[in-house]
């Protein structure tokens, strides 16, 4: 039944998470894509921001075997008094400290896959979609960095009447958009600045694209939620939460949004990548802020809902 | 809550358990004088009288429902004839840092001149334990089983709907008739039925005189008290005590007074395990309600408030006191009375009304020990009662627990129940199936599965201690193929088996001839039919379970030998069996790896998962249908209780990577830590076992409360549980509590004492938990949303 091309198409994921009840309708599996095209500083999901895979090594959990320096065929591993100390021009990336750490100290930021591989792992809950209504989310990174891989991931789903939905940021050619939501029961889509020079300075990337594809999603008849991530000092003036609620209340058909307050998370996942966390000093939203936002929202006729 | 109620919870909450040497004192004068005079039943029965005659009452004030089984709220008495405390015991049980009981130093004094030395030797403990031979003593204090009946007697008994029909007098009716009809001429046990019967009317008479002298304290209460309106209460409690147990109840209220009659007696009579349970109680109440609500005497709050005195009088009955090992396998308050909600009538439809979700409410606020609610959820349950249940486990109490209606009663029928009994019937105690008011299902014991494993890869050898425990299986380091250590498992668990069953066999019989039940009797079909005790095959069917502990850790375990000794062959025996002996001291990596390289159970992998359903099955294959002494059988069950904790202690290091003398996995859940795919995953992999063939699986689960923050979020959680019943599930049951706050609750335990956390079938409270019980609540995986 799995076409050679399935087959052949691969893709970089980093996690999949059973019981994801957060990531649209009723109990899911979220599979999340590696690679994003955005670089929000809130992101709770550093280990997602490149596309390439690479390893980590966590020395906290190092027990000082040496079995990782034994097996590196590249050499580029040694024990140092901190723990595994690693030559990155000679690791060429073939994860035997992967495979072979006992301790778990050395983790590869994600792993290669192909279609009949994630849809196996995708099926083990098929009951609970049936019994709930709920299905799979593709996430990320950004799920739409790799659309081919998705777009077959879609097709094998939609063989098998499995809900998809698609968690997207939206800065992707609108071809491709449309493309994916031929296959797609729903988007995910995240607003996260109305203000596109402001969007430019937290996220890396102007927000003109991102808004002309809602629209085209719109206009093209998809299925929708709109998802307004919650960032003290990002987007939680007065001026951008007036202007989403005017955006996405003018958007026909949608009316609803869902606020996804930040919870300030990912801290150790940044120190463990040894990458610098340019969200740092950012704080979840207070409740009043939080009942604020939904308070000024309502007044353009939306229906808001935390979480989603 | 109202002010009435919440003054009387507040009472029993504050009491203090303490122990009343009140019943032993009038047993022993009674036995002192009558041994021998009676046949044994109707000796039972007459001291069964005497206490209900003399016994000190209590009508606390605000009362509705009325009765204690000691002196006062949460004071227990002893049972001398099973097990007599020694003196040392009862200092222990008063000084010992959890589950304390506060006695009087002159009790203990008069314990020691009047009741010690008649049962010395005579009671039931050291009767069983003066017969039990060396192999089963081995094996029992190495921890490879423990023994059920060495201080309580036989129970797991849950109440059909027949007493809110038929009342003492009806029994009496019924009795007098069946013995009319005795066949001196044909039946050589004839003149014994005829004991058995005349021992079960005197026990009834026996809970209609102590219903008596309830109705005239409350009378005498009532002439001198001077506020109208208790006055007025004492003068009904008293006109309800003149007609139930006597005759069967008119009313909402008499309904409950009743089945609290009839609850005093049997634990009154015995110590029977778990209590009793008044079983689906929301749906023997519904037509009292209904009739109340329709004739206008009733009113929904009214209802309320005496369930809620009903459920407070339960608490009040503190479990009687344990020692030694049954201490260390069960060390709680909670008597485990547990009380089915939902479920389905005799005619299969769904069953929950009015009651179900009045009886949430309560719980909800009262927030009390016991006895405990569970919600039996079949295929034609309603949603609404899935949510209302997934709101009060979202409050955090461990309770209530969730049971497959669906496939407890497929676990009956395949035990041979008729279906309509199935129906009526359900859960008691943790998890334990039963054919409500027509069987008696006895708990034997815990079986340490993977002690049992320890020892087959000891070749029969407890490492522990050097001594010879088991048979000898095998040299493990011969062992060619993983299915070569699998049948030396399978031999080496038969043996324990058998030896454990032949203990039990002669234990059944013991209770059979020398501790009847006849009032106990008289409340359960057949036996008045058969002319039988409750003990000796009398009712209508008779189950003898072994309770298996541990899967998880032995799956575990067994998946990591299959994986690193044979399949991958990188690990020799004999270095993994050094490793485990030295609790893998200097073996970090080895340990770390056979916990984080090998397929586990509780992640919906098959390579784990097979393993599972392989011990499952071997241990269904030795233990189910063996013969018990009623011409029954035996069955098993999945459950530990607190067992895994004591199991743990007893067991050294084990191939999962668990170090020696840690907790063992519980009931038929993961290893602690070892799922690590989240709910769904750990569902899927207990869906595997094919459940239908236990008498109940135990199944803890605990999510941080974020988890359950929305209303969908209780959605979701209702369709999990739906799925794993679809599954085949039997059982789950949730905490939801975050590290933290049971950190900050060891810390400051004064301020947490309301803290309620499930332990195994039963929720306790945390800081009446010991340490070890503490951390192995928080060393559970805690689920998180993702």
């Amino acid at each position: 039944m799995h076409s050679g091309l399935m087959n052949a198409v691969k893709g970089t994921i980093f996690a999949i998470k059973r019981y994801a009840i957060h990531d649209g309708p009723s109990i899911r599996t979220t599979v999340f894509f590696k690679g994003c095209p955005l670089s929000c500083i809130w992101c709770h999901n550093p280990e997602g921001l490149k596309p390439s895979i690479e390893v980590v090594t966590d020395n906290d959990r190092c027990v000082g075997c040496g079995a990782c320096v034994e097996a590196c065929s590249a050499l580029a591993l040694s024990l140092s008094p901190d723990g595994i100390a690693r030559d990155e021009t000679r690791c060429t990336l073939g994860m035997e400290c992967v495979r072979v750490c006992p301790a778990l100290a050395h983790e590869a930021t994600g792993w290669e896959t192909d279609v009949p591989a994630l849809m196996a792992e995708l099926m083990k809950d098929r009951p609970f979609y049936e019994q709930s209504g709920g299905g799979v989310t593709f996430s990320g990174g950004e799920p739409l960095q790799q659309p081919a891989f998705l777009l077959e991931v879609l097709k094998a789903c939609g063989k098998g009447h499995i809900h998809r939905a698609v968690d997207t940021c939206g800065h992707a050619p609108t071809d491709t958009l449309l493309e994916i939501a031929e296959h797609a029961d729903l988007f995910l889509f995240d607003l996260k600045q109305m203000d596109s020079d402001a969007h430019q300075r937290f996220t890396g990337v102007p927000n003109e694209r991102i808004l002309q594809n809602i629209a085209a999603l719109v206009d093209a008849g998809t299925a929708l939620r709109i998802r307004f991530p919650l960032i003290p000092g990002i987007n939680t003036d007065e001026a951008n939460i007036r202007a989403t609620g005017a955006f996405v209340s003018a958007l026909p058909g949608v009316g609803e949004i869902d606020l996804l307050p930040y919870q300030g998370a990912a801290k150790s996942k940044y120190a463990r990548l040894g990458m610098e966390n340019p969200g740092a000093k950012l704080v979840p939203p207070g409740a009043e802020e939080k009942t604020r936002t939904m308070e000024i929202l309502k007044e353009y006729g939306l229906r808001v809902r935390f979480g989603g | 809550m109202n002010n009435r109620i919440q003054r009387l919870r507040k009472e029993s909450f504050d009491a203090k358990p303490s122990l009343s040497i009140e019943r032993a004192l009038i047993e022993t004068e009674f036995y002192r004088e009558n041994l021998g005079k009676h046949s044994l039943p109707v000796l039972r029965a007459l001291t069964f009288k005497e206490i209900c005659q003399r016994k000190t009452l209590y009508i606390g004030d605000g009362e509705l429902i009325v009765g204690e089984r000691g002196p006062s709220p949460k004071c227990v008495p002893t049972f001398p004839e099973l097990t007599c405390h020694s003196v040392e015991d009862l200092h222990t049980l008063k000084n010992r840092p959890m589950t304390n009981y506060d006695i009087a130093e002159e009790d203990i004094l008069a314990y020691e001149e009047k009741v010690i030395p008649y049962w010395q030797g005579r009671s039931m403990r050291e009767r069983i334990f003066s017969h039990t031979p060396p192999e089963w003593k081995a094996a029992y204090e190495a921890g490879l089983f423990t023994e059920f009946m060495e201080q309580r007697a036989p129970g797991h008994t849950v109440l059909d709907g027949t007493i809110y029909t038929t009342g003492m007098l009806d029994l009496k009716n019924k009795i007098t008739d069946r013995i009319g009809r005795l066949d001196y001429l044909n039946d050589p046990e004839a003149a014994d039925r005829a004991e058995q019967l005349k021992a079960m009317d005197i026990a009834c008479d026996a809970a209609m005189i102590f219903a008596q002298r309830h109705a005239e304290l409350a009378e005498t209460m009532a002439e001198s008290e001077t506020d109208p309106e208790r006055k007025a209460e004492l003068e009904h409690i008293a006109a309800v005590c003149r007609h139930v147990p006597a005759n069967p109840p008119r009313t909402f209220h008499e309904a409950l007074q009743m089945y609290w009659f009839v609850h005093l007696g049997t634990v009154t009579e015995l110590n029977g395990w778990d209590s009793m349970s008044p079983g689906h109680l929301d749906q023997h109440l519904h037509p009292f309600y209904e009739a109340g609500m329709a004739d206008g005497s009733l009113d929904r709050d009214q209802a309320k408030e005496l369930v809620s005195c009903l459920w407070i009088k339960v608490n009040n009955q503190t479990a009687p006191p344990k020692v030694g090992v049954t201490a260390r396998e069960s060390g709680t308050y909670n008597d485990f009375s547990q009380i089915n909600l939902g479920g389905v009538d005799v005619d299969g439809n769904d069953a929950s009304n009015e009651i179900s979700y009045i009886i949430l409410e309560v719980v909800d606020e009262l927030r009390l020990l016991q006895p405990q609610p569970s919600v039996h959820i079949g295929k034609n349950s309603p949603d609404r009662l899935l949510k209302a249940t997934a709101r009060v486990i979202r409050n955090g109490l461990g309770y209530p627990a969730v049971f497959n209606t669906d496939i407890v009663i497929a676990e009956m029928l395949r035990a041979g129940k008729t279906l309509a009994d199935a129906r009526e019937g359900g859960t008691s105690g943790c998890i334990e199936t039963g054919a409500f008011g027509k069987e008696a299902y006895i708990l034997t014991g815990y079986l340490n599965v993977p002690k049992i494993l320890e020892v087959t890869l000891n070749n029969g050898t407890d490492p522990l201690t050097g001594k010879k425990v088991g048979i000898e299986t095998g040299d493990p380091l011969e062992f060619q193929s993983f299915d070569d250590l699998c049948q030396a498992f399978a031999k080496q668990l038969e043996y324990v088996v058998e030896l454990k069953v032949k203990v039990n066999n002669y234990i059944e019989r013991m209770y059979a001839k020398h501790s009847p039940a006849p009032f106990l009797s008289a409340v359960i079909h057949d036996c008045i039919e058969n002319g039988k005790d409750y003990y000796d095959g009398g009712p209508r069917y008779n189950t003898t379970y072994i309770q298996c502990c541990g899967l998880g850790t032995a799956t575990d375990s067994l998946s990591a030998i299959k994986t690193h000794v044979f399949d991958e062959a990188g690990l020799p025996m004999g270095e993994l069996l050094k490793a485990l002996g030295n609790n893998f001291e200097s073996e970090e990596a080895l340990r770390l790896k056979l916990w984080n390289r090998t397929p586990f159970f509780g992640n919906d992998d098959d390579h784990a998962d097979e393993i599972a359903v392989r011990i499952f099955e071997t241990l269904f294959e030795t233990i189910d249908g063996r013969p018990n002494t009623k011409g029954t059988l035996y069955h098993m069950n999945m459950l530990s209780t607190t067992c895994h904790i004591y199991f743990g202690k007893m067991l050294g290091a084990t191939p999962n990577g668990r170090l020696a003398f840690l907790p063992e996995s519980d009931g038929t859940s993961p290893s602690h830590g070892a799922d690590r795919n989240g709910p769904t995953a750990v569902v899927k992999s207990l869906g595997k076992l094919d459940q239908t063939k236990t008498g109940g699986t135990l199944l803890n689960q605990r999510f941080l409360p974020d988890v359950l923050a929305s209303e969908q979020d209780l959605d979701n959680l209702g369709q999990l549980i739906r799925t794993y019943f679809h599954l085949g599930g039997h059982h789950i049951q949730f905490n939801i509590v975050d590290t933290d706050t049971l950190r900050k609750a060891q810390e400051k335990p004064e301020e947490y004492r309301n803290l309620l956390v499930r332990v195994a079938g039963y929720s306790d409270y945390f800081t009446d938990l010991d340490q070890d019980h503490q951390e192995e609540i928080i060393h559970r995986t805690a689920q998180q949303s993702a």
